[in-house]
């Protein structure tokens, strides 16, 4: 008996049981991720700078997000007299909820048998998965500018409409940059481009696997830079640049609904790293077909591969200084968008010419 | 349908209540001491001068409204991308004519000073 895709139809009992321990694993192990890697870049950049970061609570300061946590927890939540009530707690939750739920279509390994079923391991494979996430990441803009808006402060308002613009331009590269690997791959689902990706490179080269980094080198870079301003982060982070606009479109907020923002900023961070590593560094897959290495599970070396990017990310923030907002603007613009645009053009072109 | 779905809709659930049980949790058990300078908008210490619902530069204005032009021709190129290779060079082609009306309005767009920030 070959064994068939779990699904509702087959046995429901099963399907939800194995859904909620999957959910359950995958936010945890998101959270868990989110908390330390506040500490983690604490301790980078300090290290960076000839410093050695936390060093207090715990062995090197490894209780520190949990210190942070508490305090956050027993603070005063001031909601000001001037602010607009309903969006002004709502807002916190928008930019959380869709940074956390887009993990959701990141495959962390292959399928498991069990019991006559196979057991996908990502939480859902959708077939517009790449649409899913991209959805998701522009509906996180609608929080920003409505806490930017209804505190009625003027910094919260200049961060929150300045990262509006900022986010809504980078989205667009964003979106055209990654056109180029749906060319390649003909679907949009990321499990089948993770399985894509498992293949020989350009079918003839078998030690090393077939990542979408080395035929789209351009799109790589592309991605990596207009994720980071998407999220907000250094050397994009206009919204919140705290030497002109205090702290941006979270100023008034303060307690828990600070630490949403603040754990949305870093659940992001884990949301673009995933999907580069999925998109362009083979996912979950090992980096050469070494059996040392493949005998590796899948969500190590996805980790790992986030990990890395999200260290990447670090060493930028202590390396560059911010950029002008207008310099900024001209980059998304005049020179992502028309880079996009051509890399998409030259992939077709040289499809079309090998067919 | 459900089979992908549901999952997605388990996890908007677990998010939210995570979220809301959080802030809900913090005002239970954080300091309560509200003062009316506590609640005023922060402006460096200053008292607040005016109004933060100012009208702000049209510019912000002209960049959503491009957004929305050029994300719907990108989100036009999805279907066609997932079906290049089997499009062939016809697919190529009729993108091309597409991309070439798309680039004339960015042109016009450029020209016209939209992308200026000084």
């Amino acid at each position: 008996m070959t064994p068939e895709m779990l699904s509702l139809s087959n046995s429901p009992g099963l399907f939800v049981g194995i859904m909620l321990l999957k959910l359950l694993v995958v936010f945890s192990v998101t959270m868990l991720i989110v908390a330390y890697a506040t500490w983690c870049e604490r301790k980078v950049i300090g290290h960076m700078q000839t410093r050695l970061g936390p060093m207090r609570t715990g062995w090197h300061g490894l209780l520190q997000p949990i210190a942070d946590g508490l305090k956050l927890f027993f603070k005063e939540d001031i909601i000001p007299t001037e602010a607009t009530r309903v969006p002004f707690l709502l807002a916190p939750m928008m930019i959380l909820v869709p940074a956390l739920i887009t993990v959701a279509v990141i495959p962390f390994g292959p399928d498991l048998k069990l019991g006559g079923f196979l057991i996908p391991q990502q939480i859902t494979d959708l077939n517009v998965g790449v649409l899913y996430i991209l959805a998701f990441a522009g509906l996180g803009i609608y929080g920003i500018v409505l806490a930017g808006w209804s505190s009625n402060s003027k910094y919260s308002l200049l961060g929150g409409v300045r990262a509006s613009a900022q986010m809504i331009s980078y989205e667009l590269s964003a979106g055209l940059t990654i056109i180029a690997v749906f060319m390649l791959s003909e679907t949009l689902s990321l499990r089948e481009i993770v399985a894509l990706q498992q293949q020989d490179l350009w079918g003839v080269c078998s030690f090393v696997p077939n990542w979408y980094v080395f035929t789209q080198p351009l799109a790589f870079g592309l991605f990596v830079i207009t994720g980071l301003a998407e999220i907000n982060r250094t050397p994009f982070d206009m919204p919140e640049a705290e030497s002109e606009l205090v702290s941006g479109f979270c100023t008034e907020y303060s307690s828990m609904k600070y630490a949403l923002f603040f754990m949305a900023e870093y659940a992001n961070m884990i949301v673009i790293a995933a999907i580069t590593a999925t998109l362009f560094l083979g996912g979950w897959s090992a980096p050469f077909n070494i059996a040392i290495l493949t005998m590796i599970p899948g969500f190590v070396w996805l980790l790992l591969k986030i990990f890395a990017l999200m260290f990447f990310f670090m060493w930028l923030r202590a390396t560059f200084p911010r950029v002008r907002y207008d310099q900024l603007m001209r980059m998304g613009w005049k020179v992502l968008l028309p880079l996009a645009l051509a890399n998409v053009v030259i992939t077709g072109l040289v499809v079309v010419i090998l067919q | 349908m459900l089979d992908s779905y549901l999952p997605i809709i388990t996890l908007i659930v677990i998010a939210l209540c995570f979220s809301i049980g959080s802030v809900i949790f913090s005002r239970l058990i954080g300091e309560k001491k509200p003062t009316a300078i506590k609640l005023s908008p922060y402006e460096c210490g200053m008292p607040p001068v005016g109004s933060a619902r100012e009208r702000f530069s049209i510019k912000f204005y002209i960049i959503a409204m491009l957004f929305i032009v050029f994300d719907i021709e990108v989100v036009f190129m999805y279907p066609w991308a997932v079906m290049f290779k089997r499009l062939g060079l016809f697919g190529f082609v009729e993108m091309g004519v597409f991309i070439l009306i798309l680039l004339v309005g960015y042109a016009y767009v450029w020209k016209k000073g939209a992308l200026e920030w000084e």
